[in-house]
């Protein structure tokens, strides 16, 4: 006789009362996490205005033209791309009704054909329905060769673009180009009926009051005050539920941050809020303050045809003998995040794997005297005849990174290895003396992804290094031949998981290599007020109004 | 007279030529460029900035690009911006507006205060009026007008919430109300400087026209002292702020650079200090044309307005 009977349960009534609590909580919690139902919000009207304060005016609205950083918040509300990507880094699709990809059909086995299909229920704000022309009249306008676009990387290898029917389009790649895909999520699709009867496209009035498909439509602009859009009520997508989007031009960012504490703006965009008043904005009643990640870091970048910094023990001992913990705390009151890579960490090609850094003089030390730099008669080490001396720069008038150069300066006397500090103006600073590789070392911020795609062949391929005739940015004149072999193949192949073992190893080998000191991963300090719902930082946006479309203010 | 106004004519384009000259080569002196801005943007390639130069006409040699400059404008076309492709003349029409409000109301304020304080302060020399203004006007002149303007900001908006921190109108509202609202503290900051210089200025010219001998002549007479204030003083002692107003003409429509930054007032001062940032050559060019002409303008009409009002001066 069996000692259970077959009917009843094994479990014990306590464990069935947990069971039911936890249903129970799943299924009153659960659904908020997903989002209000959609059901929930279509209905109604979008209602409400939200304010979002910026340090920079934004005054380029075709967005195909060269622009800047601010610019990107309106074009992303008044305009849409075939493409969107998530703050996962995950590429959706927007104007397009899938992405392609070489399992769908969307891109052909050698990649070289692309093929998509476009949503057939978009409007232009003006009512005329849009098509795969506009697409084709988009990238084509790019190429133009006189209208001053902004990137035409990718968009140069474009082919025979074929409208196959107004919600079908094709192309051909004059040779495989992953990156591509990501290029597209910012490349937003402009009317042909509009713009093709310009004679002159960089002066069309179009840019002064463009016409898009997004969640907002142009409303008006007050030259160097305010812009405002209005919410696009036949938009195709999920939204927009407020009423009135305005971008606000602030160019004093303690003002800037005054009117965040005052009310006067709802929400901070670009250059959001200064490190030194985070402390101060965290505690502020009724704003809800967050670091958001970003794509740029900062680092003591290094240039290696210099003799001081030809060998590997040089680098490893330099960045050994740097205190992250204590620059970070301690001059940027904990805002940035320590990184030892170029790839932000809210990239799905991120390497968690790489060896950390560990202050170490005493190891910097040991290391400098095993590989022959000993101390000379003034202190400093040196070896056949090269003194370990080099200058330092950046862009003067930035009183962050001079206390940082002071504090790295003395650090590094300790070890016996001089800096010199030598900073210039932004223009100078950031021209030929930066391109050309005419600095020993540099201490810059700045992003080596282009729309999230892991892509940095710019940067850190051989080809790049513009001091020896290449076109690029690989100014530290970094060349290790298997970086390149990797770099070319990432560019080429198209499955992420593939990619991302291929941008690991890159991480691993630039880790290991040192072109530049890797110190921190910028953060931006976000404030918006209490009551702003659906605010979601995306590290892999240039901007923080990528989704104004799904803000509401919670009644 | 026409032989004075083509004198002022020829002398004016000579003006102009130098100053655009001048301009130009300082501008191009300054080290960056319109596309410096491009310089970390890490999806820009050296192709692309070196495209964007090309399309800007940037590569061609300096004496060309402003030889065509100039005849554009000759021609009436000021030219596009290099930021948003814009014609200068409506980027330099949209901001005019915000600046003739501010700068108007300021130059009104402080022509009637400061008048009033230097005459009062010539009438009763040495008073403990006139002691209040002199340091007064040594205080305004030099303090720095953001540091008022940023004290002014913490009492009034912060500590008393009586005016707005800064802008020219709540968005959203608009009305008459609301702009004059706004314009409270800018204009009175603003005015500050002004009051100083129109104060000391009409102090000593009121001083001197009473030092007259005809004022002498009228108080033996036994004229009143307000009578001879109103009739035969103040006409003289405005005189001389008759060129000193026509000196003012052009900022009055140049606008305040450290006012407007402070209250984010949308006016010229700012979109001049904007346009250098980005190199924006045509609208910096076309500023300093504007300005230029503007300067022209303000001295033939205080020459021409005081060649009428006193019979003493004829026209060269």
């Amino acid at each position: 006789m069996t000692k259970h009977s077959a009917t009843t349960s094994n479990y014990s009534r306590r464990d069935a009362l947990r069971m039911v609590a936890i249903g129970g909580a799943v299924g009153i919690f659960a659904p908020n996490l997903l989002g209000k139902p959609a059901f929930a919000r279509a209905s109604t009207k979008p209602s409400g205005r939200v304010i979002v304060g910026l340090g920079q005016e934004p005054t380029v609205f075709n967005p195909l033209m060269a622009h800047i950083e601010v610019d990107d918040g309106v074009h992303f509300s008044v305009f849409d791309a075939l493409f969107r990507i998530d703050p996962q880094g995950v590429i959706q699709p927007n104007l397009a009704v899938e992405v392609p990809n070489q399992k769908n059909g969307g891109i052909s086995e050698d990649g070289l054909k692309w093929r998509i299909r476009l949503r057939d229920d978009v409007r232009w704000h003006d009512g005329k329905p849009f098509s795969a022309e506009d697409v084709k009249f988009t990238l084509e306008l790019i190429m133009n060769p006189n209208f001053r676009s902004w990137r035409t990387a990718g968009h140069a290898l474009v082919r025979d673009i074929t409208v196959v029917s107004p919600t079908e389009i094709s192309w051909r790649m004059e040779e495989a180009f992953a990156p591509y895909l990501s290029f597209l999520t910012e490349t937003f699709i402009v009317p042909k009926h509009i713009l093709e009867k310009e004679a002159n496209p960089n002066n069309a009035a179009f840019n002064q009051a463009p016409v898009g498909t997004g969640a907002f439509k142009w409303e008006k602009r007050v030259p160097g005050d305010h812009l405002e859009l209005v919410a696009n009520t036949e938009y195709f997508g999920d939204g927009p539920h407020i009423e009135r989007l305005v971008f606000k031009y602030i160019p004093d960012l303690t003002v800037l941050y005054t009117q965040f504490k005052s009310g006067d703006i709802d929400l901070v965009g670009q250059p959001y809020i200064t490190p030194d008043h985070y402390g101060e904005a965290k505690t502020l009643p009724n704003r809800v303050v967050t670091l958001l990640p970003r794509t740029s870091f900062e680092s003591f970048y290094l240039n290696l045809e210099r003799p001081q910094f030809k060998e590997l023990a040089i680098r490893e001992a330099l960045y050994a003998a740097i205190d992250k913990e204590a620059i970070i705390q301690g001059l940027y009151y904990g805002v940035p995040t320590p990184t030892e890579t170029f790839m932000p960490r809210q990239s799905f090609f991120f390497n968690a794997n790489l060896p950390l850094h560990k202050f170490d003089l005493n190891r910097a030390a040991k290391i400098l005297d095993q590989a022959g730099w000993a101390k000379g008669a003034d202190g400093i080490r040196a070896k056949n005849g090269v003194r370990l001396s080099f200058a330092n720069s950046t862009t003067s008038g930035d009183p962050l990174r001079e206390q940082l150069q002071q504090f790295l300066q003395q650090t590094f006397a300790q070890l016996g290895v001089e800096m010199k500090i030598s900073n210039l103006p932004a223009a100078v600073m950031w021209g030929e003396f930066w391109m050309q590789s005419q600095f020993d070392s540099v201490i810059v911020g700045s992003s080596y992804l282009i729309g999230a795609d892991p892509d940095v062949t710019n940067r850190l391929h051989s080809r790049s290094i513009g001091a020896k005739g290449g076109r690029g940015s690989n100014n530290a004149q970094y060349a290790n031949p298997e970086v390149d072999a990797l770099l070319d193949k990432g560019a080429r192949t198209f499955d992420p998981e593939a990619r991302r073992a291929i941008y690991a190893r890159v991480q691993e080998l630039v880790r290991r290599d040192l072109p530049f000191l890797p110190l921190y991963q910028s953060n931006s300090v976000e404030g918006l007020k209490k009551g702003i719902n659906g605010f979601v930082p995306n590290g892999n946006t240039r901007t923080e109004s990528w989704n104004a479309l799904a803000w509401y203010w919670a009644s | 007279m026409s032989a004075f106004l083509l004198n002022r004519l020829i002398q004016s384009i000579v003006l102009l030529v130098i100053v655009s000259i001048i301009g130009f080569t300082v501008l191009n002196l300054m080290p960056g460029g319109p596309l410096a801005q491009f310089g970390l943007d890490p999806g820009m390639t050296q192709k692309d900035v070196e495209r964007l130069a090309t399309q800007l006409g940037l590569n061609r040699p300096l004496w060309i690009q402003y030889l065509d400059w100039a005849w554009r404008l000759m021609q009436g076309d000021w030219g596009h911006s290099f930021r948003d492709g814009s014609s200068v003349l409506a980027v330099i029409g949209r901001h005019l507006l915000a600046t003739l409000l501010l700068m108007g109301t300021s130059t009104a304020l402080a022509i009637a205060a400061g008048t009033w304080i230097g005459i009062r302060g010539a009438t009763h020399r040495y008073s403990l009026f006139d002691y209040c203004a002199t340091v007064g006007a040594m205080v305004a002149l030099s303090v720095p007008t953001f540091w008022f303007g940023l004290i002014g900001i913490y009492i009034f908006t912060l500590k008393l919430g009586w005016v707005p921190a800064g802008n020219m109108y709540t968005i959203g509202d608009g009305s008459v109300l609301d702009y004059l609202h706004h314009l409270i503290l800018p204009s009175l900051v603003l005015s500050l400087v002004h009051v100083a210089i129109w104060s000391r200025y009409m102090r000593t010219a009121t001083l001197d026209a009473l030092s007259q001998d005809f004022v002498k002549t009228a108080r033996a007479k036994g004229v009143s002292e307000r009578r001879i204030l109103l009739k035969h003083v103040i006409g003289n002692a405005l005189l001389p702020m008759i060129t000193l107003a026509g000196m003012q003409l052009p900022s009055i429509l140049t606008g305040a650079l450290v006012t407007e930054t402070v209250f984010t007032w949308p006016g010229m001062g700012r979109l001049f200090l904007d346009s250098l940032g980005y190199s924006d050559y045509p609208v910096v060019m076309g500023l300093l044309i504007f300005s230029a002409i503007l300067v022209v303008l303000g001295n033939l009409i205080a020459d021409i307005v005081i060649a009428t009002v006193d019979p003493r001066i004829r026209l060269a």
